[in-house]
């Protein structure tokens, strides 16, 4: 190529889950993608442009196999791509090296990065950088991407990219496809999307191939690679008490304690308080009526769309920077200690008998408490999962159950207000909720769970830069998606408030609210605002004063409400319209049935005398998922049978 | 036996991987027939965590139950 000051080069990152390719694309491109020690994180292919270099950053694999959505996106990626950095965790080198030996087999352009050298080293692993490249036949860098060693040599050896050492046996099954290499290796493996793609019949040489692959990367293995054990170190004995059952479950229930005492009363009460009442309430409000007032008379329309009931200036800017700001923030701490630390996996295996009982496994946990951050973002997680059914299911539990950061903050300071009683009964039924959910849908769709397979990554001290910096982009990316749509929600209702259209609303939904759930008429307005998004919503409930009771009954309704426009949008590309639809429908209906039984139930607790309310509906909650389990647990035996 | 059968702290070997697609996801992550893992962790009624080299992995009972072992001495 004469001209390749203008050609543009096609390099994909590739590597097993969790060995530092975001970092690296970060590196290079200079954008912040989403980094974390666990798999999956990237769930959508990246592109960032460096130089004559157009690089992609792809989620990650273990093989160029396609045993899930996110491998045959990865596989996509790498089938168009001009050259591959292939990135290789130095701690598990006969684990990776299967796929750098897969790409190899392709035939593709590669460059491998080592990454994670200091973890290597401190585990006492020493690698013959020299050895191994001679015995893959193409450039390994050393680096450790969190700290940019070796970043300038790998982006300067991405022209030495080059075809390596096949493994030996493979080649000579692939002459029979009139195909490039990369697509005969997969059609002959069996890959039915490549086999499709070029109009043949798939291969059966998947478990000839596999083995030779593996017998090869072990090969090299024994001979580069040179181990002094070290003793069992505090990492893996943390990893261990994570697992354990009897540490475990005590050690989950603190750390969701600890985050309870984090989010629910040091930022929801103590840095809220301050933030809401004194800084917004009491300084900014009063500054910014003062300034308007100089130029809008206090009765004008103006004036109500501005600094009114729903205010442009006072409510929408109120509930987003002085009560939802603080603690997404918060959330987002919390989360990004979870996922680096390599907790999450570990919850997984916890809870994989659970989930099985709601046709999932557990590695739908981590889709779940990423859906306590942002129930959208764990929407797109789901695509990790292993089979459409699971997906599905996953889908509708998040939708319909899981509350997101923002609105799990504003019913957090709700709940601390109301008392524990209240709080525990909400929690109950929460969990009763999502269990049901997940048993009826296990039940009504036909199939099964699949096995879980996961790897556990090391358990890892988060990087508090890492930690920081995450929070820090999920905070700036909520404002901004959520600015336009407060101001958005807010000038509708005031425009609806101020036309009289909202009245009507109100009293062609009081059978709904009033009758049904017992609340003010008022609180229509909060649920048209739910639409948009689900914290607006729920913050929206409590412009009209409620006692107790009915804040709570407004709580749980709004809890299963239907989910915001962001993750609406999600749902319909992920399960097509006619589905999505489907989905979205029944949950805005199923809200206002799981709302109006709590209110009933309440009503009738009521008439018994001296009883206290929220304990016995707690009670109730109990019994009702006892029920639950028994059937289910009767069901499965006798299918069993 | 099956590997849902084994103990904690067990050394085992290999024997069969039943499941097709199992044994491709398996041997990627250098778990094939004939290697020797040790059993870390059982979680009552749920997956068994089996280490091999530095990897650690844990598999849900269902498919332990399609895997035959044989206990290494």
């Amino acid at each position: 190529m004469v001209d390749n000051k203008e050609k543009l080069i096609n390099a994909t990152i590739v590597g097993n889950p969790n060995v530092g390719k975001s970092v690296i694309f970060n590196n290079f491109t200079n954008t912040y993608t989403d980094v974390s020690n666990y798999p999956g994180t990237t769930v959508e292919a990246i592109c960032g442009r460096s130089g004559n270099f157009v690089f992609s950053d792809t989620p990650g694999t273990y093989g160029l196999s396609g045993f899930t959505e996110e491998e045959r996106l990865a596989r996509d990626i790498v089938l168009r791509s001009d050259m591959v950095i292939n990135v290789v965790d130095a701690t598990h080198l006969e684990r990776d090296l299967f796929l750098t030996q897969h790409l190899i087999d392709a035939g593709l352009q590669i460059v491998v990065a080592l990454n994670l050298m200091d973890e290597a080293e401190e585990q006492g692993i020493y690698i013959n950088v020299e050895k191994l490249e001679e015995e893959l036949g193409v450039p390994v860098i050393p680096t450790v991407a969190v700290n940019g060693d070796g970043m300038e040599k790998l982006l300067k050896l991405l022209c030495a990219a080059r075809v390596g050492n096949i493994t030996p046996g493979i080649m000579e099954n692939l002459s029979y496809y009139k195909l490039p290499q990369r697509e005969s290796l997969l059609v002959a493996e069996g890959d039915l999307d490549t086999a499709n793609r070029n109009n043949c019949k798939p291969g059966n040489r998947r478990d000839l191939f596999y083995r030779l692959r593996r017998d090869r990367v072990n090969g090299i293995v024994a001979s580069v690679v040179r181990e002094i054990t070290v003793e069992s170190s505090m990492a893996s004995r943390i990893g261990h008490i994570m697992l354990h059952p009897v540490t475990g479950i005590p050690m989950l229930l603190l750390t969701l304690f600890l985050i309870y005492q984090l989010i629910g009363v040091v930022v929801a009460q103590t840095l809220v308080g301050y933030t809401e009442e004194i800084v917004m309430g009491g300084m900014y409000q009063p500054f910014i009526r003062n300034l308007l007032s100089g130029f809008i008379s206090e009765q004008s329309t103006i004036w109500s769309i501005l600094a009114g009931k729903y205010g442009l200036f006072t409510m929408a800017v109120t509930y987003l920077f002085g009560l939802l700001l603080p603690l997404v923030m918060g959330f987002q701490l919390v989360l990004s200690i979870l996922e680096d630390s390599g907790y999450l996996p570990r919850i997984a295996v916890l809870m994989d008998r659970i989930l099985l009982g709601m046709g999932l496994n557990g590695q739908a946990v981590i889709p779940m408490i990423l859906g306590f951050g942002c129930v959208t973002m764990a929407t797109m997680s789901t695509r990790m999962l292993g089979s459409d059914r699971e997906k599905f299911i996953a889908i509708v539990i998040l939708a319909f159950t899981v509350p997101c950061s923002a609105q799990m903050a504003i019913i957090t300071s709700m709940m601390a207000g109301l008392g524990f009683y209240y709080a525990l009964a909400y929690g109950l039924i929460l969990f009763t909720i999502m269990v049901s959910t997940g048993i009826i849908l296990s039940r009504l769709l036909p199939g099964s769970p699949s096995g879980l397979w996961i790897d556990l990554p090391p358990v890892r001290l988060p990087r508090l830069s890492n930690v920081l910096k995450k929070t820090w982009i999920k905070s700036t990316d909520f404002v901004q998606e959520a600015v336009p749509l407060f101001a958005g929600g807010a000038l509708f209702l005031s425009v609806l408030e101020i036309t009289g259209g909202l009245e009507a609303i109100e009293n062609l939904l009081v059978p709904v609210t009033v009758n049904l759930l017992g609340l003010p008429k008022e609180v229509a307005g909060g649920f048209i605002m739910g639409f948009i998004r689900r914290e607006f919503g729920t913050a929206g409930l409590f412009t009209t004063p409620m006692n107790p009771v009915q804040q709570f009954v407004a709580l749980i309704t709004v809890t299963f409400f239907v989910p915001c426009i962001a993750t609406a949008m999600i749902i319909f590309k992920e399960r097509g319209w006619k589905q999505g639809a489907a989905i979205w429908l029944s949950i805005f209906v199923l809200a206002f049935v799981v709302g109006g039984i709590v209110s009933k139930l309440i009503s009738l607790i009521n008439i018994m005398p001296g009883v206290s309310v929220m304990p016995v509906l707690s009670g109730i909650t109990v019994l009702v998922l006892a029920l639950v389990l028994y059937i289910n647990w009767n069901g499965e035996e006798s299918l069993s049978r | 036996m099956t590997l849902d059968k084994v103990k904690k702290g067990q050394q085992i070997i290999i024997r069969k991987i039943l499941d097709e697609l199992v044994r491709a996801q398996a041997i990627r992550f250098g778990i094939a027939e004939g290697s020797v893992i040790t059993c870390q962790e059982i979680v009552p009624a749920g997956p068994v965590v089996v280490r091999r080299a530095k990897q650690e992995i844990a598999i849900g009972r269902n498919l332990a139950r399609n895997i035959d072992v044989e206990l290494v001495n």
